[in-house]
Order: C-alpha cells, then sequence, then structure tokens
C-alpha cells in the first residue's frame, strides 16, 4: 500500500488514534492499514454501533471511522449519541451506501464527513487532515528529525 | 425484471471489482435464471427492502475467492481463513451499496440489510413475480457472478404515486 507522509496530533505529536466501526472484518482490517500507511494509530475496534459507544468512552480516539449498516444499532445513530456526549468527537461515516438522503442524515447528527466505499486511501488521506484541521499536523522531513 | 432495476448493479459491480481488483472487468455472461440459483461456491446474500425488495448474491468458486480475497488483503489467505468470506461479504455490500445509491438518486428508497451467508446449495425457484438475472464479470482473478432477484414493491410504490398526486 501507498505510504503517506504521517499526520500527527499537533498538540503532542503523537500518531493519531482511531476507533474502527464496521460489522465487517475485512473492511476493518482494510481501513487498519490504511490508517497505518498515515502514521496513524488503531486504539481499538468495534462491529457494531453498541460497542463503538462503549469503546469510544474506554479509548477516547481523536476520529471515529465508523460504517451506517451494521446489527444492534447503525453507524447514524451510534454517532448521533457519541457527537451527543461529546460534542468534540470527530466521527468519518464510511459506507457504500452514499446517497445524498444518508449523507445528510449523516452530517445533521453530528458526523463531520462521508467516505463512500471502496474506500481509495489519498481521499480518506484528504478527509482525515481536513477534519483535524488544526489539530493536526503532517510530519515533514524537518519536523520527525529524519 | 427492467433493465433500469439491473443496470445500476452491474455498474456497481463493474467499480466495485476494477477498483478492488486494479484491473479491468468484463461482462462476461448475463442470462435469467429460471432454474433456480445454485450456489457455485463462496456466496454473500444482501436482501433489500422497500419500495424495491429482492436480493442479491454474489458468488465465487473456492478458488477464485481465494485469490480475490488475499489479493484485497494483501497476503496469500489459507482456504479454511474466515476472511475470506467476510472478503466477499464486503464486496456484496459494496456493489449493493453502490448501486442503490444511484437508484435512491431516482426516488426510490431501501434499506440494507447485514450480509448473510449462503449455505444451501440451491435456491427457491424464480417466479413471474421474481425473476432473477445471473451475470458473470470476468476478472483477472476469475468469475465472479452476481446473482440478481429484485421486483417493485406495488403497495409502497403506489403509496408513493398517491403521496405524489
Amino acid at each position: 500500500m501507498e505510504q503517506f507522509a504521517a499526520v500527527k496530533r499537533s498538540k503532542d505529536g503523537q500518531p493519531v488514534r482511531y476507533l474502527i466501526v464496521d460489522d465487517s472484518v475485512f473492511a476493518r482490517k482494510n481501513l487498519a492499514r490504511m490508517i497505518e500507511s498515515f502514521g496513524g494509530q488503531v486504539a481499538a475496534e468495534a462491529g457494531d454501533g453498541l460497542t463503538a459507544i462503549s469503546e469510544f468512552e474506554r479509548t477516547h480516539p481523536d476520529i471515529v471511522l465508523m460504517d451506517i449498516t451494521m446489527p444492534q444499532m447503525e453507524g447514524i445513530e451510534a454517532a448521533e449519541k457519541i457527537v451527543q456526549a461529546h460534542p468534540d468527537a470527530r466521527v468519518v461515516m464510511v459506507s457504500s451506501v452514499g446517497y445524498q438522503e444518508n449523507i445528510v442524515a449523516a452530517l445533521q447528527r453530528g458526523a463531520r464527513h462521508f467516505v463512500q466505499k471502496p474506500v481509495k486511501p489519498e481521499v480518506l488521506y484528504e478527509v482525515i487532515k481536513y477534519v483535524l484541521g488544526e489539530d493536526g499536523v503532517v510530519a515533514t522531513a524537518a519536523n520527525t528529525g529524519a | 425484471m427492467k433493465m433500469e432495476l439491473i443496470q445500476p448493479f452491474i455498474n456497481a459491480a463493474d467499480a466495485v471489482l476494477s477498483q478492488g481488483l486494479q484491473g479491468a472487468t468484463k461482462v462476461g455472461h448475463l442470462a435469467m435464471d429460471e432454474a433456480g440459483y445454485r450456489r457455485k461456491g463462496v456466496a454473500g446474500m444482501v436482501e433489500l427492502s422497500g419500495d424495491i425488495e429482492g436480493r442479491i448474491i454474489v458468488d465465487l468458486d473456492p478458488q477464485t475467492a481465494v485469490r480475490v480475497a488475499s489479493h484485497l488483503a494483501g497476503s496469500q489467505l489459507p482456504e479454511s481463513d474466515t476472511l475470506i468470506r467476510e472478503t466477499i461479504f464486503e464486496l456484496a455490500n459494496q456493489v449493493v451499496g453502490n448501486a442503490i445509491s444511484a437508484l435512491n438518486d431516482q426516488g426510490f428508497h431501501f434499506r440494507v440489510h447485514p450480509p448473510m451467508l449462503v449455505t444451501a446449495a440451491e435456491g427457491d425457484k424464480t417466479s413471474e413475480d421474481v425473476e432473477a438475472l445471473m451475470i458473470c464479470f470476468e476478472t483477472s482473478l476469475g468469475n465472479v457472478f452476481m446473482n440478481v432477484a429484485l421486483r417493485y414493491n406495488k403497495r409502497r410504490m403506489s403509496d408513493h404515486a398517491t403521496a405524489g398526486r
């Protein structure tokens, strides 16, 4: 997989920590590989919305990558509950169901962005940088000490 | 079954397979599946409900499933690995998700259900009401079969028509 310039947390220079939520093990592994290529770290994984909420409380990740169609609790509802409890939470919806109605519902209920599957690494990378804003910094040879 | 229902699924499968397998795909064979569904290997089914209801099955023979899953996972997987099944589920999910995104833009509303493993060797015969279409996509890693059986939900469609008056 293509390697990207690492995106770090600007406050402490540490890797950005992610919670990956998807009922597909394959999709979680695929996203984990992309995150590693961005210099990030997987804080936790969850296979449904309910587990996502408890894993968010446990790990307090910098970014949540959240699928929509999942058993028990769907992603949009889980995103809403996380954002209600933690208004600063950054939730990015990652789903193959990318019609306008779904995207609008997700954004209205607290998601920061939407990425359609199949996920292109270069698209997710740009979304991550955008969602982090000033809280993220792209490591260069100068600031990594290389 | 009307082609306007099928075409978004063909386009979505073509796009998902081309991108995922990083190569061109070709629609090799397309036929009505009148005798009833016969599983070829590792098969994942996604059900739809709403204005259009039915199911889509993505089906690969075992060797092709291993090749496709290994390619997408970035490492060689053994035939017994559960990740192979998961990969086929995710492929089915992505095809359906992309197709219904296009259909939703035409005004159809759906609910997509999580993928399920198809374990039966054969499925029900199709009927006049629910016809099934089998489409074969030729890829560099082998053939990927998609079986689409959908019908309009007449009650829902008439509700929409009434509401639109």
